[in-house]
């Protein structure tokens, strides 16, 4: 809750530039966050980099490299997995826009309609929260069980004739993005929570009073008031889920459904492709923080950054 | 700040002010009764105050007024269309809220183009400049409001509120936020916009002297209910229950009995064994028990060994207990066995001390600026210093 809090306080104003400069003495309280980022996240980024140039070891055995400055490592890379690149990107898109539309009002129920009912908000977040007590994984494996052949869902479906005869959910783009959609709805419905919270009812009224309907009150003052939320809660859901392969593995698992992190995965501790996986990983997250980065910088609210 | 009169107002002719009339109106929350059975009518082109302290439903009234409320019975017309159960964006009425209300995600002139926009008006960025300038803020109008001061967020708010040329503005304690100099700058100010404008205002506020300076028809409200209903002057000099007497204003109450009628339509009344005269025209009720009233400024000290002019009444001797010096009068608090405490407001004329505290002082003042309310009512009802209410 506190990332989320924390996230969605973009929409304050920018920290004073007079503020006291009394921080000389609390440095040494910074040294084990500075060496916890050090040890578990300069030095792995900087070993991935490295290794992500290595070529194999010459008549070596398999999964034996030695360092170089082979930059082809990523030529290569992205010409192969390309397609699964895409996908993920694809992929957590599609999750991120489903899940945006079912956790916002979502967070505008608890935050505003249930707004001065402080045990109906409590026992709502309680209930979005609560699928975190259980893991990931088996969450996922859950879906698996929901989306099955022979499980009620897709047997309603069949009589519905939502589902063309034989037609099935598990193993599809379909399964792995709701999949990804359930597990990270969460992180975006607290952030866009933490800044409806803050919505001053008052605003609502003033916005009905010079002639703006409910729907245009939401549209011109609700929405606005509620992006640093959005964007907050878009960030943290697309993020893992263009690197997730949970997802992909449990409930797609064939070739049209492989996502980026299930060929790092695979070419990691399968294939013992160091400098191929590392290489995809590095494109992964340089890709990410330029969406990201240019994400945040069109929708206006820089802080976050 | 009289140079603003622009001709454009004559190209876009703002419509003059509606009349607002509310008819039996109550509007109940739970057990509450927060406005009961209210009945106004707000001539158009006229400025209006609705006070009270906090509580009174003075707030409510306006609500429903701007359609934020929905009455519990009773309906509400303004410029003779019911508009009772029309919803508030619908409803030709802007606020002037209390918070101000402004939106910070737009600057200062998105803020007050906002109504303008949700109507499609043609010339919004006119308009826009057209307000910002009768409130002198066009310099800031692409500031957001965060950056502003308190006053300048108060007149954005105003200026929102005008430019949408309203047949009704209503002002839910708009000056609230200011410090004393500022406020008394901006009810000049408001009252002068008003002037110029020619728009119906309806403004709420607790302090009576704001409604006073600016309003010319005052509404005290207690309870839910008009208790009294008229001009400043009006009501300041003819008070009609204890409450106004004492919310508008302080006022002296005594309780006595009525005992005889005199001549010159005068009524004998006593008090504490006391005998003085009140005027019948300027009594509630002729018989029984009553209040007497005079206000602290038309009191005087008599000096020792003078009696009082025969058009006054006189009570005493007392003891002075308080003597406070303000430069422009002087208050003396005039302790009177039997009858309590009396304020009485000395102006500073001749530049020398009066009495000093533990003086024996008797008090008069004229027959004809007494005056009488019902004796059922508490001598103490509106007494509280509710300016210091948030």
């Amino acid at each position: 809750m506190s990332l989320a809090v924390a996230l969605g306080e973009g929409g304050g104003p920018p920290p004073a530039a007079s503020r006291p400069t009394r921080t000389r003495g609390h440095r040494p309280l910074l040294l084990p966050g500075l060496a916890y980022l050090a040890l578990f996240f300069v030095a792995p980024v900087a070993v991935l980099l490295a290794t992500s140039l290595y070529v194999p070891v010459p008549g070596g055995d398999v999964g034996q490299y030695q360092p170089a400055l082979h930059g082809q490592n990523y030529v290569d890379a992205l010409a192969k997995f390309w397609p699964q690149l895409v996908r993920s990107f694809g992929f957590a898109l599609m999750a991120t826009l489903a899940a945006l539309a079912i956790g916002y009002p979502m967070a505008y129920a608890i935050a505003v309609r249930a707004r001065g009912r402080r045990l109906l908000q409590g026992l709502l977040l309680v209930l979005v929260v609560a699928p975190f007590f259980t893991s990931f994984i088996l969450r996922t494996i859950a879906w698996k069980q929901i989306l099955a052949d022979d499980s009620f869902v897709v047997a309603a479906l069949h009589w519905l004739h939502l589902l063309p005869p034989g037609g099935r959910l598990t193993a599809t783009p379909f399964a792995v993005v709701c999949g990804l959609t359930y597990n990270f709805l969460p992180f975006m419905v607290l952030p866009i929570y933490a800044s409806l919270e803050r919505l001053d009812p008052r605003m609502l009224e003033a916005g009905a009073d010079l002639y703006a309907s409910p729907f245009t009150t939401f549209r011109t003052v609700t929405l606005p008031l509620s992006m640093p939320g959005v964007v907050g809660g878009t960030l943290l859901t697309f993020i893992p889920a263009s690197g997730d392969y949970v997802n992909s593995s449990l409930l797609g698992n064939n070739t049209n459904t492989s996502m980026i992190g299930q060929v790092i995965d695979a070419r990691f501790f399968k294939v013992l492709d160091y400098p191929t996986a590392a290489a995809l990983s590095v494109v992964l997250m340089v890709a990410i923080l330029v969406l990201v980065g240019s994400y945040v910088r069109r929708s206006g609210t820089e802080e976050l950054l | 700040m009289t140079t603003t009169v622009p001709a454009r107002h004559t190209t876009t002719p703002a419509p003059a002010g509606a009349a607002l009339e509310v008819a039996g109106v109550t509007k109940r929350f739970g057990a509450f009764v927060a406005v009961d059975d209210l009945t106004l009518t707000v001539p158009s082109g006229s400025f209006f105050a609705l006070l009270g302290p906090s509580g009174c439903g003075k707030t409510t009234t306006l609500r429903m007024v701007a359609g934020l409320e929905q009455p519990t019975v009773g309906s509400i017309s303004i410029g003779g269309r019911d508009v009772t159960g029309a919803r508030a964006h619908q409803r030709p009425v802007n606020t002037v809220f209390q918070s101000y209300a402004l939106f910070p995600h737009l600057t200062v002139a998105e803020n007050v183009g906002f109504g303008l926009r949700r109507r499609r008006v043609a010339d919004v960025a006119a308009r826009v400049a057209e307000g910002l300038d009768l409130v002198e803020l066009g310099h800031l109008a692409d500031r957001r409001p965060a950056l502003l001061s308190g006053g300048q967020q108060q007149r954005v708010a105003l200026a929102r509120a005008l430019v949408n040329r309203p047949a009704l503005l209503l002002l839910d304690e708009p000056l609230g936020a200011l410090d004393l100099k500022l406020r008394r700058q901006m009810q000049l100010e408001l009252k002068r916009i008003q002037t110029e404008v020619g728009l119906t205002f309806v403004h709420v506020t607790h302090d009576q002297e704001e409604a006073m300076t600016m309003a010319d028809t005052v509404a005290v409200m207690n309870k839910g209910q008009i208790e009294q209903m008229g001009a400043p002057a009006e009501l300041y000099e003819h008070p009609r229950t204890a409450f106004v007497a004492n919310f508008l204003g302080r006022s002296n109450l005594v309780p006595g009995t009525v005992v005889e009628r005199l001549d010159g339509d005068l009524l004998g009344v006593d008090v504490g064994g006391v005998r003085v005269r009140v005027p019948a025209a300027r009594a509630v009720r002729a018989e029984g028990a009553v209040l007497v009233g005079a206000r602290p400024e038309k009191m005087r000290l008599l000096a020792e060994g003078e009696e009082p002019a025969a058009t006054e009444n006189a009570v005493g001797p007392g003891t002075v207990v308080d003597v406070s010096f303000t430069g422009v009068s002087t208050q003396y608090e005039v302790r009177v066995p039997g009858l309590g405490t009396f304020g009485v407001f000395a102006q500073n004329l001749s530049g020398r001390a009066g009495a000093a505290p533990g003086d024996q002082v008797r008090l008069a003042w004229a027959v004809d600026f007494t005056f009488g309310l019902d004796g059922r009512d508490d001598a103490a009802e509106g007494v509280a210093d509710l300016d210091l209410e948030p």
